[in-house]
């Protein structure tokens, strides 16, 4: 009677030992190195854009970006309530001073460059270039090869890898212009200013179909493309302690196929578009 | 009196002359020395440093956004003219003092007011965008001739008000002479009028010039890629703000001389006049 009391109480004391160093274990790696104690303050763009937060609400958790946002959070122990969401563009991320968030997410390709200033987490998607054109210039000849994306007139987001890439990738015969967001390219686009436009898929997706009335994806530079890659990485400040948790996230997500589900729930499919030869 | 001697008061005030010289001089270093040992001791400045001067990234962007403020020049050396001639056709139409010439004046007046009202870059988005969004086939939409429309009728606006300016402060009596010798009145303002008043608000007007050299940087907001942009790419690929100190460098260049020659006519115009 006694040996089976002191088992039992033994093997209470022994689960609820296990079960709190697990709950530690996952809310462990992020305690004490968040701006606020005990609460996740994530930064995305102002307006944020489909399909990466769905309705410029990343709140409610709904598109690729938002949807990731909290399943990171959630594997480092911040529940929902516990996560709080501001905005703070490229330019406010890159300053010297400090920082209002702990990390920042909106489609930051990681680049040298830029390392060398901010830390990046391990990446959370890799993005193919897709080329944006109206039927009008699909109709004059306009074709997925690169001799004919040459002798198109280009415009990109200045402050985007689309534009080393336009030059290095696509190298066109005159020289794009370029415009402070996606929405004045398309603004261009409309006016017919430029021929062609390189953004990632989803957003070319996005564009040609919401924005443009007569939008085409002409091709696509794929994701696994050697030269030029473009991945994209959570922005933290430099010598962040939580870059290590938010890795170890990001990491058990892919292995366990949860970033797969993520990206297969809000990014559609994209086998329709041709590759550019 | 020989040459080489002063008199009591001239050496008197020579001597107050260099000792105010020598006190400027002594005050201007202890500032500059002050800047330049207290600002590195506070706490951000190494990063400050690396974000806003890095001598590497300096280099390395110097001759491509050289390259392109020559792109600012050309468009600021198109529109400088054109602003000048429609500034003096708005000045004239809101001049114009024959009861059957009054649509002139309300034109003139609206236009003013609406232009000076509305910031320059909505002008520029709006007529940028906007007119070749009518359906306007190439070259009549580049973004290069109406963004600077936009610039051209912006600044013809201020432009005239000051030339207005120039031509109401012309006293009276000017044209009285000039009617009592004949002329009428289109002849008294070519011949009388107008020659003094352009005359009279050329600094005031070379203040406008030197503002419009540093608006031609709106027209990036509808793609050229001139320096203020280009600064941008290069922000945006090396995560730092060098870039834009380099532009802010390269335009002073051309400014602080037409600062200094817009003194020079001020001070050049108080002398004859006094």
């Amino acid at each position: 009677m006694f040996l089976k009391s002191s088992i039992s109480i033994a093997s209470v004391c022994l689960s609820l030992l296990v079960s709190s160093n697990m709950a530690f274990a996952a809310g462990e790696c992020a305690t004490g190195k968040t701006m606020k104690d005990g609460v996740l303050t994530i930064a995305t763009g102002n307006p944020s854009y489909f399909p990466w937060v769905i309705d410029n609400k990343p709140a409610d958790g709904k598109g690729f970006e938002a949807a990731v946002a909290y399943e990171v959070a959630t594997r480092m122990g911040f529940d929902k309530d516990k996560v709080e969401w501001t905005t703070a563009s490229f330019d406010e991320s890159i300053q010297p001073g400090e920082k209002n968030f702990d990390f920042n997410l909106q489609q930051f390709s990681i680049t040298e460059g830029r390392e060398k200033v901010v830390d990046f987490s391990v990446p959370y998607y890799s993005a193919a270039m897709a080329v944006l054109v109206r039927k009008p210039t699909q109709e004059k000849g306009a074709k997925a090869e690169l001799d004919s994306l040459k002798g198109l007139i280009w415009g990109a987001d200045a402050s985007t890898t689309a534009v080393p890439m336009l030059k290095k990738l696509i190298d066109p015969s005159e020289k794009p212009l370029l415009y402070n967001d996606n929405n004045d390219v398309v603004a261009a686009m409309k006016a017919n200013q430029i021929d062609a436009a390189l953004f990632d898929l989803p957003t070319a997706m996005y564009l040609g179909a919401a924005v443009l009335d007569d939008g085409v994806v002409l091709g696509q530079f794929p994701a696994n493309r050697s030269e030029n890659p473009d991945q994209f990485g959570m922005l933290m400040s430099e010598g962040n302690p939580l870059k290590k948790c938010i890795d170890e996230a990001l990491v058990a997500m892919k292995a366990d196929g949860k970033l797969a589900s993520i990206e297969a729930d809000w990014l559609q499919q994209t086998t329709g578009v041709p590759i550019i030869k | 009196m020989s040459l080489s001697t002063l008199t009591a008061r001239q050496a008197h005030a020579q001597s107050v002359r260099k000792r105010s010289t020598t006190i400027a001089i002594i005050s201007t270093t202890v500032v500059a020395l002050l800047i330049y040992l207290l600002v590195p001791l506070a706490p951000g400045w190494p990063a400050v440093k690396k974000s806003f001067f890095n001598a590497e990234i300096f280099i390395k962007s110097f001759p491509t956004l050289l390259e392109a403020f020559l792109l600012d020049v050309m468009i600021f050396l198109w529109c400088a003219p054109l602003i000048a001639i429609l500034g003096l056709v708005i000045a004239l139409c809101r001049d114009a003092r024959s009861p059957a010439l009054y649509p002139l004046r309300l034109f003139g007046a609206i236009y003013t007011d609406v232009f000076r009202g509305v910031p320059v870059i909505l002008i520029v988005y709006l007529i940028g965008f906007g007119v070749p969004g009518l359906g306007l086939s190439r070259p009549w939409n580049s973004p290069y001739i109406w963004g600077s429309l936009a610039l051209i009728l912006t600044y013809s606006a201020y432009v005239a008000e000051i030339f207005r300016s120039g031509i109401e402060s012309i006293h009276s009596s000017q044209r009285a002479a000039a009617a009592s010798l004949g002329l009428s009145p289109s002849d008294t303002m070519r011949f009388v009028v107008l020659p003094q008043a352009i005359r009279r608000v050329v600094p005031a007007n070379m203040n406008m010039f030197i503002a419009l050299q540093k608006d031609v940087a709106l027209l990036s907001f509808i793609g050229p890629v001139e320096i203020l942009r280009q600064a941008g790419v290069y922000k945006s690929l090396y995560a730092n703000f060098t870039p834009y100190v380099v532009a802010a460098v390269i335009f002073l260049i051309i400014t602080i001389p037409a600062t200094r020659l817009a003194d020079h006519l001020m001070s050049k115009q108080r002398r004859e006049r006094s």
